[in-house]
């Protein structure tokens, strides 16, 4: 067995006792049964408690808020998966791109809303479970944006910087407040948090923002004007590459090193002496590590100092030199005697380009499939994975997302979302949406309709078969005969439509009437289903042309279903008795050859009931006797009358 | 499709409605109760959208519907309808009627009646599938096949209409104060009168041909013979109760079931489908006008109509645009009017210029500048 990467948690089990009972439990698709084995851990057996405990992994999905999450990333992956493959790929960066940026404002909006609520809620566990849900989402985004950056934007160096630049300034928001707050006061330059501000700036890179800041201090200080107006030209100096511009990456070097040389002019000409923050600046602005290092409150995290470094030292930095300057750059920051956070080494893990490695981290730390899952699926629409074959036969991309899939199929609603996710799993998807599709519970015709309606459009002709029978069966029990009939046509289950037929026909002779007559009087081409569903169409056919009185018609009718062998041998008996009023009409209403084909299908019929059944009654058999001399007698009569009609020649 | 923007609500919808407004206001309608399903918790919750009196300089940002108030409800809520200005009721799976009541001054709801075990089999519940109101009569249908007739404040049933179909009644809809007009899961549509005691329906129509099950219907809100019907299939049918019993015209309009059909109240030459293929059709019918309607933004589907019998006599221009069936002598477009790749739009309303939708994705798009 493989070793475990990280030490399993514990979960206690409420009520139980593990010194000394044993624990038996039993694996779902998203969580686990746990029950109290009658097993002592030390021999012998005792009764024990009766609960089945039910231990899930993943709170999330039951989450209201989170839930939001799930749904429009659902949109989302749906509209990707649908990107035209044959499109030139130099189109298809930008689409990714936005995508990516689609799902990371999805993921900010949930974490806004959930913010909002951890603030308002009186309930204080309800406060931290929300409070670690927004962290959680904070480092996810985080981890998604510089995934975005270095792997799906692919910045070259130059543009590199300035990505990276970006993200972070769009994880450490609170400078802006401290900004906001000093300007507010009624003195700006002398706010404590007044050269905070201005470094935070600079070590952002945000040199405008810092110049203007730096006003304030200068019409302070009239005498130093020199000064500042030294620091302002160099912080107005500084390059910065723009890609779209014509300069090339050595040119920009050149310029770069130009500038950086001045800086470091300045610095030696004991220009900012007097000053020791403009010196400060000045020292940061040539990249010196350890003034960056004194300022590590304003820094907060090692991967600012990581940009911030490359930024004033290196900006033309190669994604493939990266990885070098971060693991040093966390070494320097960071406490040698700190355990990494696993935050830190997924980001780590990024800055090294092993996407393989940062899905790993990513789904050990996290409690569900939702973020490998979706990241997985884009980073492999841009083809930066390679196909890794893992034991189990499919490719990395398609087991998360099965992964994800069937966990959300365990939800009592969310399982319409999973459809989709085992749609675009190639391989295995659908043998996985087979299985899981039947035991969705069906409460209401209205979801059981939806259900074969995705199982239609997929043609699983088998899983479509088997609901309908459920919900016939439900009906059926309920003596909705109707209701299981339409079912069995949905399902073109004739079995099951022959079995209703045989309900109706037993109803009929038991009650001598039909219930549910509006079905039967307009089943339609339905009728052809099943032999017996059109023998009970046709048979009723036959009692409202009777009740038309159009005699000839239903004659012909009954004496067809009985030759043409729909109906079924046991009923031919009723169909004889049907046709004594028929044979009782004063008009002659069978032909003689009609009348002796209906003598030998009674001759058929009672030569088979020649043997007496000893268990019925004798009534029984009185009844049965009775019922065939009378059935002959009116055949003779008929016979004899048709005979002499036929025979009559009008003179 | 601009200036339409999903609100996800954590819930998945199976039905929305506009609150009435008083006719005689020309205001837009600013509040919709919405009904879930498929939930562990289902609940209805009641909605309202941006500020009246409040000029909205950005058309674009359309003011999200803001929860007002929600409340618990057993069961799916497979169908709902505003009784009156306050008043709102529901039908159940667990085959109960629900009224809640919706109080203003605190913004929150209650229970005011609840018939439980309206509609059931012998042992097991039967959902109440469709609830349909002229204040205070409510009638309910369900899948047990029977019609109940209920008033509002009083405890007791009104009358009941046992096996009035055997199989499952799935829509409802009032055609005259007294009659009402029925759709079922063998695509048969029934009339009833509640003046004749009786347990037979008046009148049935039906499909010749496949036994399509219909699971919407809805009246012209002008002429009371006109109505439209939607089924499994995803055929808009267009039936004239008056005359014989085969639809007028048969359009294709969904590629699955459609789950609600609505003429516009105000205005019926438009006519809304929703469907559970994702997709909502906003159908208008211009007999007259020469000004053709693909100047009004969208995209168009080519429909296929099939129209049935000639109309039998009678006026030429008295005969609804709707009925002409032929759509090379009338005009109909249809337009889509939600993004494509939706999960099932399960309800939706249409009220003034005010559409409100609900799907399966747990969304709910408002669009408040129909062109209608």
């Amino acid at each position: 067995m493989e070793e475990v990467d990280v030490e399993p948690t514990t979960t206690p089990i409420p009520g139980f006792d593990s010194n000394q009972k044993h624990l038996g439990f039993v694996w779902g698709p998203g969580d686990i049964l746990v029950y109290e084995t009658i097993y002592k851990a030390s021999g012998g057996s005792a009764g024990g408690c009766p609960f089945v405990h039910e231990v899930r992994k993943d709170e999330d999905i039951y989450s209201p808020i989170l839930r939001k999450l799930f749904n429009e990333s659902h949109h989302i992956f749906v509209g990707l998966q649908r990107i035209r493959e044959d499109m030139p790929s130099k189109n298809k960066k930008p689409q990714f791109v936005s995508i990516s940026k689609n799902y990371r404002s999805v993921i900010r909006a949930c974490m806004e809303e959930l913010q909002q609520v951890a603030v308002s809620t009186q309930d204080a566990a309800l406060a931290t479970q929300y409070g670690s849900q927004v962290s959680i989402l904070l480092a996810v985004e985080l981890i998604w944006n510089l995934c975005e950056v270095l792997f799906i934007d692919a910045a070259p160096a130059g543009s590199l910087v300035l990505h990276l630049l970006d993200w972070v300034r769009l994880h450490k928001a609170d400078v802006d407040e401290k900004a906001r707050e000093v300007l507010a006061s009624e003195s700006p330059a002398e706010h404590q948090a007044y050269w905070d501000v201005v470094i935070s700036y600079v070590l952002q890179g945000r040199m405008d923002e810092a110049r203007q800041v730096l006003v304030k201090q200068a019409a302070l200080q009239p005498a130093a004007r020199a000064m500042f107006k030294l620091l302002d030209n160099l912080l107005m100096k500084m390059p910065i590459f723009n890609p779209g511009e014509t300069q090339t990456l050595t040119e920009f070097d050149v310029k770069w090193r130009h500038w950086r040389e001045e800086v470091d002019r300045c610095l030696q000409d004991q220009s900012f002496a007097s000053n020791p923050h403009l010196e400060d600046i000045c020292k940061i602005l040539v990249g010196d590590e350890d003034v960056l290092l004194e300022h590590k409150e304003l820094l907060s995290t090692w991967y600012h100092f990581l940009v911030t470094r490359l930024l004033f030292s290196h900006p033309t930095v190669k994604p493939t030199e990266l990885h070098y300057y971060a693991q040093s750059s966390m070494h320097m920051f960071l406490d040698t005697r700190s355990v990494p956070e696993p935050l830190d080494s997924i980001l780590l893990a990024a800055f090294e380009f092993d996407i393989h490695q940062v899905i790993k981290d990513c789904s050990i730390a996290l409690n569900n499939w939702w973020f490998v899952g979706h990241l997985t699926d884009l980073l492999d629409h841009c083809k930066l994975l390679q196909s890794h074959n893992l034991h189990f036969g499919s490719n990395l991309r398609e087991f998360l997302l099965l992964e994800y899939a069937s966990g959300l199929f365990t939800h009592h609603s969310l399982w319409q979302l999973a459809v989709d996710y085992f749609d675009h799993c190639p391989e295995f998807g659908r043998v996985y949406l087979e299985l899981q599709i039947e035991r969705v519970p069906l409460d209401t015709e209205r979801k059981a309709l939806k259900v074969i309606r995705i199982c239609e459009q997929r043609q699983m002709t088998e899983q479509v078969r088997s609901i309908c029978k459920i919900m016939a069966k439900k009906a059926l029990r309920n003596n909705r005969l109707g209701s299981a009939l339409s079912w069995s046509i949905r399902a073109k289950d004739a079995a099951f439509a022959t079995l209703i037929s045989e309900r109706f026909l037993q109803d009929y002779c038991a009650n001598g009437t039909f219930s549910d007559l509006d079905l039967i009087d307009n089943l339609g081409p339905a009728m052809l289903l099943s032999d017996r569903l059109t023998f009970l169409g046709k048979y009723r056919e036959f009692h409202r042309l009777y009740g038309e009185k159009r005699f000839l018609d239903a004659a012909k009718l009954l004496l067809s279903l009985m030759t043409a062998k729909i109906a079924p041998r046991s009923f031919w008996m009723t169909l004889l008795t049907d046709a004594l009023p028929l044979l009782e009409q004063i008009e002659v209403i069978f032909s003689a050859d009609q009348t002796h084909e209906l003598m030998f299908c009674l001759e058929e019929l009672t030569s088979e009931k020649s043997v007496p059944n000893p268990d019925r009654p004798m009534q029984d058999e009185d009844i049965e006797t009775t019922k065939i001399e009378l059935l002959r007698l009116a055949l003779a009569r008929n016979l004899a009358m048709a005979i002499v009609k036929e025979g009559t020649v009008e003179v | 499709m601009e200036g339409i923007n999903a609100k996800y609500v954590s819930k998945k919808i199976s039905k929305t409605r506009w609150r009435p407004v008083s006719s005689s206001s020309l205001q837009q309608p600013d509040i919709f109760a919405t009904g879930s399903w498929d939930n562990e918790d289902n609940s209805i919750s009641i909605w309202s959208i941006g500020e009246n009196g409040v000029s909205i300089m950005d058309d674009e940002f359309e003011g999200d519907p803001q929860l007002v108030c929600e409340y618990k409800h057993n069961g799916d809520v497979l169908d709902l309808q505003f009784l009156d200005q306050d008043r709102i009721v529901t039908a159940s799976s667990t085959g109960a009627v629900t009224i809640f009541q919706h109080h203003h001054n605190s913004q929150t709801l209650s229970v005011s009646q609840l018939w439980d075990r309206a509609h059931h089999y012998p042992c097991d519940n039967a959902p109440c599938t469709g609830v349909v109101c002229n204040s205070p009569e409510i009638v309910t249908v369900g899948e047990d096949g029977r019609i109940m007739l209920f008033r509002a404040d009083q405890e007791g049933v009104l009358r009941t209409i046992e096996k009035a179909d055997s199989s499952a009644i799935h829509a409802v809809t009032f055609l005259r104060t007294t009659e009402i007009l029925t759709v079922n899961s063998i695509g048969q549509l029934k009339l009833w009168d509640f003046r004749q005691p009786g347990n037979e329906p008046s009148q049935i129509l039906s499909l010749t041909g496949d036994r399509v099950p219909l699971h919407c219907v809805d009246r012209h809100p002008n002429q009371q013979h006109i109505v439209a019907t939607g089924g499994q299939d995803g055929m808009l049918c267009i039936w004239d109760v008056r005359q014989g019993n085969m639809p007028f015209s048969l359009m294709e309009a969904h590629s699955a079931e459609m789950w609600e059909v609505h003429f516009h109240p105000s205005n019926p030459d438009h006519l809304f489908s929703c469907s559970e293929d994702g997709s909502l059709l906003h159908w208008e019918t211009s007999s007259n006008s020469d000004t053709p309607s693909f100047l009004k933004g969208g995209r168009n589907t080519s429909i296929i109509s099939r129209s049935a019998i000639a109309p039998a006599g009678g006026n030429q221009s008295l005969i609804n645009a709707w009925l002409t069936g032929d759509s090379s002598k009338g005009h109909l477009e249809t337009t889509h009017m939600l993004p494509s790749q939706m999960l099932s739009v399960n309800s939706l309303d249409v009220l003034g210029q005010c559409l409100v939708c609900g799907t399966d994705g747990e969304a709910i798009y408002v669009n408040r500048h129909v062109p209608i």
